[in-house]
């Protein structure tokens, strides 16, 4: 289970670091909503993994998994959520206004 | 009074004037000298303790564990400086209210004035370093502003700004200095640190501190090769250039060597650092005002050289030099403020004060001639006068010291330069006031009102008094700030004039005949002067800063070069890099827990997880696949967390990943629907390599992670055990979100309130002149169905809607005890919205909408403040929850939080931050339709913005027919201000327009 985790993880990284390095705006964004899950789901990770034993308290059960870094990555999903629309509105605020959607400034500011 | 006080006094006066300006400036003049009397008055009932040896002490503790007290204190030498800091103050205030025009910003002055004279206090009460360092960059910018105060003239901005950097960088060096002393003595308290002499001097880092330290001294008091700022510092006021530039902020530097003088002087490199420039300024300086023109200059130089002396006096180290030094900041404070008032008085009432111009003004202002000539006197240093008695000090010390086993040097130079201090000081007298009756002046001089004279005369009188007396008049100060200086036990020698025929009596006759004789030479002098080239210390620093500037414009510019693909890669470099040394450099310890068994769901998952990933990487370049392939992606994850404990981790990622994809839906709207390949080849292997190589290192670090037990018991077992008992709810997530952490809840949920809130500033921004024209002229790129809105769907969302309603209260009310809360339920609710909306339209779900989404937020940050808040109301600290078990009729017994009120506020919250959001992307697309579809749309525009609401069913009237064309119906549409916005944006066209043309 690990090992599938920890290569899931690791494919999730690669795959947004490579698409935040595109030169598009919608190619970025999705590169950083890969490297969210990537990010909360090892933040998750760290609490080790644990099986059949959520943190909710029952009579008679006395073993449960950490219930700290889910707290984090609960709330880390909702805020990943407001930046993911910031930087949308962004990307398409800059599309609109310059009529392209490259993240990188140009050489020369054409016009005054 | 508490020395602490004494200090907070000007500062709390400080607003006053300039609230007091609108009643005349006489009375912003009068609550100035009012704080600084009271400051005054304070310290000096501190004065019979001081005097019998004693230190009046405040501690304060502010950041202890720093090392940061407001622990002032006075002792001799802060009770000698803060009287000569608040009585020249007082002077000064009186001498300004009739120096400044009513033109000036008075008010300001005063101000200022007192911000200024707070800081000085402050430094020299400290009794810790750090403190002292807050004070001394406060004097650095509230000198700033002084200097700058006559903001028309250029000379004065930009001897302001000089100021500010020699000094300044300054201050940074002592903060370094100072930091390395308080790390040898173990304090930051500076009576603890007066204590370490030893350990101090033994330190491998004393020379650094010492150089340190010096670099702050020597800026803040003018010392070569740092003179320069001082003179270009006088194109500020007068009153500033007295009360700044002689008295008080350029001797900071001396009080702080003064200050530190029983720890760091006594050795070989004190001695010949400090006691070496002291000399080479003194000269040097004394040399250069005997040929300035500029009474003010001239006065300028001449100050710099007498700080010189005071300087090379401490740097001696003997008890007779440290005397000498406090005896001579006691008289150049009196001779020099006077005479820089004498120059005001001349400036004021003559138009000028330069020295080839005025003449003769011993007839015409008989009144400042006398002042004036009893300051100069006693800076050339005459008997009876107070100059005499230290400048004797100075050259008695002078006589003894050998410099590498040379004993004439130092008394050489010594004389020279005394000599050349007369010539200045009989140059000032013989040029200004002596001579033919002024011809052709600005004005026609004559003595100032009493007002204005009446503090330089009171210094004079200081002057002769001390001269005369100096036992009685001075003796206590004196004998009091020496002992301070030199570490207590000092029993001083009575302070007289005639000691006898001694050495430093003959090198005085010297110096004063040949004064005299030099200042009768002074023409050829002054020719071959002015036909000398000259280093320029102002375009030299000037050279220095435009070279910075364009260093500075070169790096960032390299690093910033507006290629956001380069930063992310560097800093993937960077963060790889980085990991791969800690990997390489540090240990890995064993394997501690067992790997947990694999079964096949949870290899499907995996399987549809890569592949998904690995297909967004190949196929991205169609977003809509893309997004589709995310939300793959999005849903494996969310199934994971249910097979890994984590129920609400989740139900929160399901239903973000819903919200999150109807976001995107909306941008893609607008977007292009296709990314073309852009980058080569080799661009792109990189980018795999570096991503690749990301990814293994990521997996690497977890890997580690999940194969070790935890290092430390964690935090866990706590929340676990206690979160029944303490907060009385089963879920322990919701349980630390809603109220063991609710601190960080709270703070999330502002945070992602805030966000919508830039969303819907960015969605009018864009709504507004040329993007609003932009979005109006847009026509959709890919084919549209036919069915805007789809009956089957409408219907099925509004029957859907009531059941989504109960279930988000469902999930809320659950919460506390079973996966749920706040967050998803807003979530869920905020779905059946946003269904409503995709389903019926903007417009018909936006005209039923009773609570806006920013009415929502606010209520929902101040639900859960509220709910916080109440916590005082039990006597306990915000956030901290109760609860206790209701049983009403008819129900079973259940279960009443006040965390519940905390996760009602999440739950608004996010709803109305999601909805505002989404909402935000909604009206671009209606704005767009606007154009496609026509003006008929106008009633629906009308009611996006909430106050237009009222306005949407007047509108809704026939329009005239030209209304059909979407520009001119928004022209009549909305107000003026957005009529004066297209007219702007027109000229702006036509300007680019007219710019193409050639």
């Amino acid at each position: 289970m690990e090992v599938l985790v920890a290569s899931a993880i690791g494919v999730l990284t690669a795959a947004g670091i490579y698409m935040i390095l595109r030169l598009r705006t919608f190619p970025v964004v999705v590169g950083m909503s890969l490297l969210s899950y990537a990010v909360n789901v090892f933040l998750f990770a760290t609490g080790r993994l644990v099986i059949n034993q959520p943190p909710i308290l029952r009579d008679g059960v006395t073993s449960y998994t950490d219930p700290i870094p889910q707290a984090l990555v609960l709330t880390a999903i909702v805020i990943s959520f407001g930046m993911t629309a910031v930087v949308v509105m962004l990307a398409l605020g800059a599309f609109i206004e310059a009529g392209n959607d490259r993240i990188d400034l140009e050489e020369e500011e054409d016009g005054q | 009074m508490s020395p602490a006080l004494i200090a907070a006094l000007p500062f709390l006066g400080a607003a006053m004037p300039s609230i007091l300006i609108r009643t005349g400036r006489t009375n912003a003049a009068a609550v100035s000298a009012l704080f600084t009397g009271l400051a005054l008055l304070g310290l000096l009932l501190n004065l019979p303790t001081v005097m019998a040896g004693g230190v009046v002490e405040t501690k304060i503790d502010w950041l202890p564990w720093l090392g940061l007290n407001v622990n002032f204190w006075i002792d001799g030498l802060g009770m000698l400086f803060a009287t000569l800091i608040l009585g020249i103050g007082l002077l000064i205030i009186l001498y300004a209210r009739f120096y400044l025009s009513n033109k000036d910003p008075v008010g300001q002055f005063y101000t200022y004035l007192l911000l200024f004279q707070g800081a000085m206090v402050g430094i020299v009460l400290s009794d810790n370093i750090l403190l002292l360092l807050i004070f001394w960059e406060l004097t650095s910018l509230s000198s700033f502003l002084l200097i700058g105060y006559w903001k028309h003239l250029p000379a004065g901005r930009q001897g302001a700004r000089m100021a500010l950097t020699v000094t300044g960088l300054g201050g940074l060096s002592m903060i370094a200095g100072m930091l390395i002393l308080g790390n040898i003595a173990g304090s930051y308290d500076i009576s603890e640190i007066l204590q370490h002499k030893d350990a101090i001097q033994a330190s491998p880092y004393y020379i650094p501190a010492l150089l340190l330290i010096l670099g702050g001294a020597f800026t803040k008091s003018a010392q070569f090769p740092f003179h320069f700022w001082l003179p270009h510092a006088m194109a500020a006021p007068t009153p500033v250039s007295a009360y700044l530039h002689s008295a008080t902020m350029v001797k900071a530097g001396l009080f702080l060597m003064a200050r530190m003088w029983p720890v760091l002087s006594g050795t070989p490199e004190w001695f010949y650092i400090v006691a070496s420039v002291g000399l080479i300024t003194m000269l040097i300086a004394a040399k250069i005002a005997i040929f300035k023109h500029d009474m003010k200059a001239l006065l300028a130089f001449s100050t710099v050289s007498h700080l010189g002396l005071i300087t090379f006096m401490l740097g001696l180290g003997t008890e007779a030099g440290a005397l000498a030094a406090v005896f001579h900041i006691i008289n150049h404070a009196t001779f020099k403020a006077a005479l820089f008032m004498s120059a005001g008085i001349v400036d004021h009432e003559a138009g000028t004060r330069d020295l080839t111009r005025v003449s003769g003004l011993r007839k015409l202002m008989p009144i400042t001639f006398v002042i004036a000539t009893i300051a100069a006197l006693s800076m050339a240093g005459i008997p009876f006068f107070n100059g005499f008695l230290s400048k004797e000090m100075m050259l008695e010390a002078a006589a003894h010291t050998k410099w590498l086993d040379n004993s004439w040097l130092i008394p050489v130079l010594a004389t020279i330069a005394a000599l050349f201090s007369a010539t200045y000081a009989f140059r000032f007298i013989s040029h200004g006031f002596f001579g033919p009756p002024p011809q052709d002046l600005p004005k026609t001089p004559h003595d100032p009102p009493f007002g204005m004279w009446i503090s330089p005369a009171f210094l004079a009188f200081l002057v002769i008094a001390i001269g005369l007396f100096p036992m009685a008049v001075a003796g206590g100060y004196v004998q009091m700030a020496t002992n301070a200086v030199v570490g207590g036990g000092y029993h001083m020698h009575e302070l007289k004039i005639w000691h006898g025929v001694t050495p430093a009596l003959i090198m005085s006759a010297i110096a004063v005949t040949g004064g005299i004789a030099l200042l009768a030479a002074h023409r050829p002098f002054q020719r071959l002067w002015d036909a000398t080239p000259r280093p320029e210390a102002k375009a030299m620093f000037d050279w220095v800063v435009v070279k910075v500037q364009s260093l500075a414009a070169w790096i960032t510019q390299g690093l910033h070069t507006g290629a956001m693909a380069r930063y992310l890669m560097l800093f993937t470099i960077t963060a790889v890099g980085v990991g791969l040394y800690a990997f390489m450099s540090g240990t890995l310890g064993p394997q501690t827990r067992a790997l947990t068994p694999v079964n096949g769901a949870a290899v499907t998952s995996w399987l549809l997880l890569l592949t998904a990933t690995m297909c967004i990487v190949a196929f991205h370049h169609n977003r809509i696949l893309a997004l589709v392939l995310i939300g793959i992606v999005g849903l494996t994850v969310s199934i994971s967390f249910i097979f890994l404990s984590a129920p609400d981790l989740a139900l929160t990622q399901i239903s973000v990943e819903i919200v999150t994809t109807v976001l995107m839906l909306l941008a893609l709207n607008f977007l292009p629907k296709i990314t073309s390949i852009e980058s080569s080849r080799m661009k792109i292997g990189f980018d795999v390599g570096l991503s690749v190589a990301a990814g293994v290192a990521v997996s690497g670090l977890i890997y580690a992670l999940l194969t070790r037990d935890f290092a430390f018991p964690t935090m866990s077992g706590y929340m676990l055990d206690n979160s029944y008992n303490l907060a009385g709810g089963d879920n322990v997530v919701n349980v630390i979100l809603v109220d063991f952490r609710g601190y960080d809840t709270f703070g999330e949920i502002t945070v992602l309130g805030i966000a919508a809130l830039v969303i819907f500033a960015l969605t009018e921004a864009l709504l507004q002149g040329a993007s609003s024209r932009k979005l109006i002229a847009w026509r959709p790129d890919v084919p549209r169905g036919g069915d805007k809105h789809p009956l089957m769907l409408l219907i099925v969302t509004r029957v859907m809607m009531p059941i989504a309603l109960v279930v988000g209260l469902y999930i809320f009310l659950r919460g506390h005890n079973a996966p749920g809360g706040g967050f998803i339920a807003g979530l869920v609710v905020a779905i059946a919205l946003v269904t409503q909306y995709m389903a019926s339209g903007f417009a018909w779900t936006q005209a039923r909408q009773k609570v806006y989404y920013h009415v929502l937020i606010a209520s929902g940050v101040l639900v859960a403040g509220i709910t916080g808040a109440g916590a005082f109301f039990n006597d306990m600290p915000f956030l901290t929850s109760d609860f206790g078990y209701v049983k009403l009729p008819g129900l079973d017994k259940f279960e009443l939080a006040t965390a519940a009120g905390f996760d009602l506020g999440v739950f608004l919250g996010v709803v109305g931050s999601v909805m505002l959001a989404l909402g935000g992307l909604s009206r671009l697309a209606r704005r767009a339709a606007m154009g496609e579809e026509g003006g008929e749309e106008g009633a629906h525009i009308a009611a996006e913005k909430p106050e237009a609401r009222v306005l949407a069913p007047l509108s809704a009237g026939p329009y005239p027919p030209e209304a059909k064309v979407p520009r001119r119906w928004w022209k009549t549409a909305r107000a003026a201000r957005e009529a004066t916005q297209n007219e702007r944006d027109t000229v702006h066209e036509n300007k680019k327009t007219n710019g193409g043309d050639h």
